[in-house]
């Protein structure tokens, strides 16, 4: 550890972002939006359909551009990387990955572009970095097949393989779980957990699923009037986040150690 | 094998079904058939298979030209103009992602015809005019006439950035140009039969200056087609994973809507609008090998030239001692073939 400074000083979060305000066409989505990400840790971001979940991690990927409002990644403003070396450092997962004619391995392949680029073949590291993603997430098994013939949460195994393989110190990932299998959720779970806290990783996710964005270290929760809160997951819960995030509809209830969710008792009708 | 196999074994084995040939036989096949199809354009004439055998062992001054001066260098030209749509048709079908797209999505065809369109009407027009026009010739006014439309195509979408745009862009400037086309032949119809040769496609004025320039057309194309083809499987996962992993779209396109641009322009000025090819030849190279985009932009020019050389002996032998234009052919063969594919699909599906 480095010394202790006299004031302690916030480490620089992974990934930040201040004030954004992400809108399409005449509807503003995200109005001045701030959340830090820290690395070592998996984030869940949580919240009711059209709350923005998705356009918050596109943002933060750098996918979106923001009406106003910074990005920055390492304390650097996203657009001040060199696309390239942005790349390495943050790797993006779509809610609904593309089919494609391209075999499994060829698809967890790109995901070294950024570290080969054109010209560059493929080097030692690039194979060993493929083979332990595609290891980790269990999809080496069809590595040969056409992703296009491969079934859902298969197809969505191989482009979380695809994800890790850009060894990136964030990954953004948007619903990872959708497709799976409760047992092979699990596995990815237990996957992110390992990123974050293994590896240091900044894991950020959208999770449909609110019990298993419970078993996260974090929460940011978005409602439908934009930011309600982010923190540990029992800060959340102290706060009643979840709660407001979905106009009372649901409750939070402690089943021997886990957060479950169940419908509200006394829930008032929506709308 | 025994009866009960469990389900992984079957799956693998409906996968190597998808992987169809292995490459390396893949690619003996199509050298095989190019090898043929171009002995088949040396041998195939006016004159009889048999005379054509006797010339090509006992020439004579006549027959010796016959053969290297014109029939080889037309089987030749016709294979470069095939790979050349092939390789214009499998970077455009990447780019837009869109399996209907073909390398004269640009305009270029409705370009290429409007400049010969006019270099006709000017070359009978006045003397300075007809030097003009023969200083730069139709072939020149072809590739003029397409570059304008791709400009026209490129400034009316504004970049490259939108590429539904872009596609849209190309169907009207296509239109707009075909339309003044249209227009300035009905000042002058005896033109019309002229351009209806161009409109169509011919191989029948190939020689070895046109066929040199289509080779060195096709190397200049492929090279760099090849070194961006990871940017075109990066593109399969759709625009904002490339985007997400490094690439630069708008660099990306351009390169690669260059070289779709510059093939089709060669090809229209040496041979005219041939239409199906580019469309035909890398569902070809798909339907029979499995491929990423590195395999796929030399297969598919390889399908397009095996292509245009079978439908360039086509046009030569089906009206003996007459000619098709090679247009003709290449749309009704090439139109069969899309049919069946789709029949294929929706029985399938």
């Amino acid at each position: 550890m480095p010394e202790l400074a006299a004031e302690p000083r916030t480490p620089v979060p992974a990934l930040a972002c201040r004030d954004l305000i992400v809108g399409y066409g005449a509807r503003v989505v995200l109005d001045q939006v701030s959340v830090e990400i820290p690395g070592g840790s998996w984030t869940a971001i949580v919240g009711p359909n059209g709350s923005g979940k998705s356009t918050l991690l596109r943002a933060l990927a750098g996918l979106l551009v923001p009406r106003d409002g910074t990005v920055r990644l390492q304390g650097r403003r996203l657009g001040d990387w060199r696309r390239r070396e942005r790349a390495q450092r943050l790797a993006w997962l779509a809610q609904t990955p593309g089919a494609t004619d391209l075999t499994a391995r060829e698809v967890v392949a790109l995901g070294r572009f950024a570290h080969g680029g054109w010209l560059a073949h493929r080097d030692v590291d690039d194979d060993a970095a493929i083979d332990r993603a595609m290891r980790a997430t269990g999809s080496q098994r069809w590595a040969g097949r056409r992703v296009s013939t491969l079934s859902g949460g298969e197809r969505q195994r191989v482009h979380l393989a695809r994800v890790l393989a850009v060894e990136a110190a964030v990954l953004l990932l948007d619903e990872p779980t959708a497709h799976l299998d409760p047992p092979h959720q699990e596995d990815v779970v237990r996957l992110l957990r390992s990123q974050a806290q293994g590896c240091g990783v900044a894991v950020l996710s959208a999770i449909h699923d609110l019990s298993l964005a419970l078993t996260a270290d974090r929460l940011i929760v978005l409602g439908e009037d934009g930011l309600v809160g982010q923190g540990t997951v029992r800060e959340a819960l102290r706060a009643d986040w979840l709660s407001q995030a979905f106009r009372r509809r649901i409750d939070v209830v402690d089943h021997d150690g886990a957060w479950l969710w169940r419908p509200a008792v006394d829930g008032a009708p929506d709308g | 094998m025994s009866a009960a196999r469990p389900s992984f074994v079957t799956a693998v084995v409906d996968d190597a079904a998808v992987h169809r040939l292995p490459l390396a036989r893949w690619f003996g096949t199509c050298l095989a058939v190019t090898l043929l199809l171009t002995l088949g354009g040396l041998l195939v004439g006016t004159s009889s298979v048999t005379t054509s055998i006797h010339w090509l062992f006992a020439p004579n001054a006549e027959t010796s030209l016959v053969l290297w001066q014109i029939r080889l260098p037309r089987t030749i030209g016709a294979w470069c103009v095939g790979a050349l749509l092939g390789l214009a048709g499998a970077i455009a079908q990447g780019v837009f992602r869109n399996p209907l797209a073909e390398p004269y999505l640009l305009g270029t065809a409705s370009g290429a015809a409007l400049g010969v369109t006019i270099a006709l009407l000017a070359s009978g027009a006045s003397i300075g005019a007809l030097a003009w026009a023969a200083q730069l010739g139709l072939t020149g006014a072809a590739v003029v006439g397409a570059a304008v439309a791709i400009v026209l195509t490129l400034a009316l979408a504004r970049g490259v950035l939108q590429t539904s745009n872009l596609l849209l862009s190309g169907i009207v400037v296509g239109f707009l140009l075909s339309a003044i086309t249209s227009l300035l032949l009905l000042a002058k119809p005896q033109l019309w039969r002229t351009l209806q040769v161009f409109l169509l496609g011919t191989t029948g004025f190939l020689g070895w200056r046109s066929t040199g320039l289509l080779a060195v057309v096709l190397l200049v194309c492929a090279l760099p087609a090849t070194l961006l083809s990871r940017g075109l499987d990066a593109l399969t996962l759709g625009e904002d994973t490339a985007r997400s992993l490094g690439l630069s779209l708008p660099v990306l396109r351009l390169a690669l809507l260059g070289i779709v641009a510059l093939a089709t322009a060669a090809v229209v000025g040496e041979v005219g609008v041939v239409g199906f090819v580019g469309l035909v030849a890398p569902h070809l190279a798909r339907e029979t090998l499995s491929v990423n985009h590195r395999h796929l932009l030399i297969a598919s020019p390889l399908c397009g030239g095996a292509l245009l050389q079978a439908a360039d002996l086509v046009s030569r032998w089906i009206v003996r001692p007459a000619e098709l234009p090679v247009g003709a052919v290449t749309a009704c063969v090439g139109g069969a073939y899309l049919a069946f594919l789709l029949w294929r699909r929706t029985r399938d599906a």
